[in-house]
């Protein structure tokens, strides 16, 4: 079994501000107008530490880290 | 020689809870600006944005320790009294319960915002909010504590550092009132490393940020 | 023209005439809705299953193997929905969707204006499935009066264990979304709200709440009378059933009429008579749903599978018939124009992209295009990006009219343009609604 953990945006809570694509531009990207493209798929072990910072530093409490497991 | 030493540990403490009150005032001024810098992302063009809101919250944490050195080398102080009981319950201080109060006050303020800050995450986004709003009432009832219990407005610089913070604050609260929220422009690249061409793609392959 | 009186009164029997339509509309224009005597005539009493568990499963097990699926445009298996709802810790509730926010979609709107008590029976019939106690029927605001009376007639003859509560629906394009529904219902705000949770487990006041098309429920009206196999007797067997739609546009006689599903769409438009004029192109499902031209979409089944070959699908069971004299471009211009501005404001890539994609579809159909790629990149960036699928229908319609309408982007670029028709085929409403 492996977990895997995806990162998620509240698209109604989030304002674009922008904090989040600043700190983990591996995994999100803004777009045309300033709001967060989180790339899909399960994030690296590496980046997950920096995630869950990102998910604390988001000033709309728009993110959350969510884990799924497959076998 | 004993007693001169007494003396100037004693005028110490005064020292330390004047000098810690008039940088607390500074402190807790540049902490609202950033609070406020944060919120409506007026922020100088170089700087990140996640740099203001972590300096925002690291400098809260300095002001709230340099608070415990404020409270405790005051209400050690031999010269007046004020009384432990004074931390907390607003105007049962001896001593100037006024202007003494209005720093209980304050201090009580604080306590929730800091509170609920630390627990921000399991408490949800609009309780949080509804909390942290006691900042702006939190910020003139220390200023008026600081006019009331300060002892060296007579200073010419202490009056400058103690006047420019109001200033600069009322400023801020001004803009965020008048200006609103700004957010980037909107622009053909992406401010992250990822080019764009791959991030639209991501985007457009489906059950993507929800 | 008189009609047998008989077949009216005589309810369908395996073997009566049960292949013939009309199933949910009455089998005659009636300028009256059925009153509820006239409908118990047509079709029984609806056969209540109380509080017996087992009779509940067994009847969500025969709308199971009926293989109904919902009518108001997601075509979920409604058999596994109410399954889901049931299974819930709290006392699930019902809520009747008629709000219909397609300004161009009649259907829900004919269905309760002609036969309020066969979707009444249905939301009942739901609510005892499920083991709810209440049902809340919101409909629009032009049948609102027919449906209290219907509901009050009901009362009065005591017939119902379950209590029905009758709602104006919000006139927003997204007020139909289920979430939305449920938010209105509750705070009158019709806005969508964040999923998870689904309201199937969390909706109205916190509880599973089933919202369902009301042409669905009139479907499980029918079959809990007559049963799966009678209701599988019509269509396809993977896409069983009948259904309504609303042909509109270039047709003799536009209006709401009952299909089997799997029907050719050329035949469908000769329920309304027939094109009025030689045709260029459909919009399909809805303003949500798939332009397709109509050399490509004639000959095919109405269904998802047969649709499915022209990226297309049945939807709301909205067909738009343009005429080639109509501008397709423009059309599509101002209904996107329309669909961005009814975006409820909650999530930026919908408020802001709609908005740009808005500009972009305006500048094709004006001739003035700086930037092609800026269109299909925007497409990309908004789907999928709201907290409800309005973006993403919006993004399905424009890039089907980008693809059906190639010539014509063209044909604009130089100034020139086909159509002469100076009058708009898609209904678009007045955009001066302010959200409550």
């Amino acid at each position: 079994m492996t977990a895997l953990a995806q990162l998620r945006v509240d698209p109604i809570a989030c304002d674009g501000r922008g904090l989040c694509a600043e700190l983990l531009p591996e995994v999100i990207a803004l777009d045309d107008w300033g709001f967060p493209m989180i790339r899909d798929g399960d994030l690296p072990a590496a980046l997950r530490e920096q995630a869950l910072e990102v998910v604390r530093l988001c000033p709309k409490l728009a993110l959350s880290l969510e884990h799924s497991s497959i076998r | 020689m004993t007693a001169m030493t007494v003396q100037t540990g004693v005028q110490s403490l005064w020292f330390l809870s004047r000098g810690s009150g008039l940088i607390l005032l500074a402190l807790f001024s540049v902490v609202v600006v950033l609070g406020i810098a944060t919120r409506t992302g007026s922020v100088p063009a170089r700087w990140p944005r996640f740099a203001v809101a972590e300096l925002h919250r690291t400098l809260s944490l300095f002001a709230v320790a340099l608070l415990g050195l404020h409270v405790a080398t005051a209400i050690l102080d031999p010269f007046v009294s004020i009384g432990w009981a004074a931390v907390v319950l607003p105007f049962v201080s001896p001593y100037r319960p006024f202007a003494i109060g209005m720093g209980t006050l304050a201090v009580d303020l604080g306590a929730a915002v800091l509170l609920t800050s630390l627990v921000r995450e399991r408490l949800g986004f609009r309780a949080w909010r509804a909390v942290h709003w006691l900042a702006y009432l939190a910020w003139p009832v220390a200023f008026i504590h600081s006019l009331r219990a300060g002892t060296d407005l007579g200073v010419w610089w202490v009056a400058v550092v103690e006047w420019g913070s109001a200033i600069m604050l009322a400023t801020a609260v001004l803009a965020r009132l008048l200006g609103g929220v700004r957010t980037r422009p909107a622009t053909s690249g992406s401010a992250s490393g990822l080019p764009l061409g791959v991030a639209a793609q991501d985007a457009g392959q489906g059950a993507n940020a929800r | 023209m008189t009609h047998d009186a008989d077949s009216l009164l005589r309810p369908s029997r395996p073997d009566g005439p049960v292949d013939h339509l009309p199933r949910l509309l009455p089998a005659t224009f009636a300028a009256e809705p059925a009153s509820l005597d006239e409908h118990v005539a047509r079709h029984g009493l609806v056969p209540s299953c109380g509080r017996d568990q087992r009779r509940r499963e067994e009847l969500i097990g025969v709308v199971g193997r009926a293989g109904l699926t919902g009518r108001g445009g997601a075509s979920f298996p409604t058999a596994r929905k109410l399954a889901a709802v049931a299974s819930g810790h709290r006392r699930p509730v019902v809520i009747a969707n008629g709000t219909e926010g397609e300004p161009a979609s009649a259907k829900d709107k004919v269905l309760l204006a002609r036969q309020p008590h066969l979707v009444l029976d249905g939301a009942v019939l739901a609510a005892e499935m499920i083991g709810a106690s209440r049902a809340v029927v919101v409909v629009h605001h032009a049948v609102r009066e027919i449906v209290d009376n219907a509901a009050a007639e009901r009362r009065r003859a005591g017939i119902d264990k379950v209590r029905i509560r009758v709602m104006t629906a919000a006139d927003q394009f997204v007020a139909g979304e289920a979430s939305a529904v449920v938010h209105w219902v509750e705070r009158g705000v019709a806005k969508p709200t964040k999923t998870p949770p689904h309201v199937s487990e969390h909706g109205l006041e916190g509880r599973p709440t089933l919202v369902q098309n009301v042409e669905t429920l009139a479907h499980i009206a029918l079959i809990a009378r007559h049963g799966a196999s009678w209701f599988r007797s019509v269509g396809t067997p993977a896409e069983p059933g009948s259904m309504l739609v609303t042909l509109t546009g270039a047709l003799r006689r536009p209006g709401v009429y009952e299909i089997e599903i799997g029907t050719p769409v050329s035949q469908i438009l000769g329920l309304a008579g027939g094109p009025s004029a030689p045709l260029s192109a459909l919009l399909v499902g809805g303003y949500f749903g798939t332009w397709v031209n109509w050399d490509s979409a004639g000959a095919l089944p109405f269904s998802a599978a047969g649709l499915g070959t022209l990226g297309a699908g049945p939807g709301a069971g909205l067909v738009a018939a343009l005429s080639d004299d109509s501008c397709g471009l423009t059309e599509t211009a101002h209904v996107t124009r329309y669909l961005a501005s009814q975006s409820a404001g909650q999530c930026g890539p919908c408020l802001f992209g709609l908005n740009s994609i808005a500009g972009q579809m305006e500048a094709l159909a004006g001739g003035r295009t700086d930037d092609p790629g800026k269109l299909l990149r925007w497409l990309g960036q908004v789907d999928g990006r709201g907290a409800c699928r309005h973006p993403d229908g919006l993004v399905r319609m424009v890039r089907s009219a980008v693809e059906c309408f190639g010539v014509e982007i063209d044909q604009h670029a130089l100034g020139q343009c086909c159509g002469t028709g100076a009058t708009s085929m898609l209904p678009v409403p007045p955009q001066a609604r302010r959200w409550r």
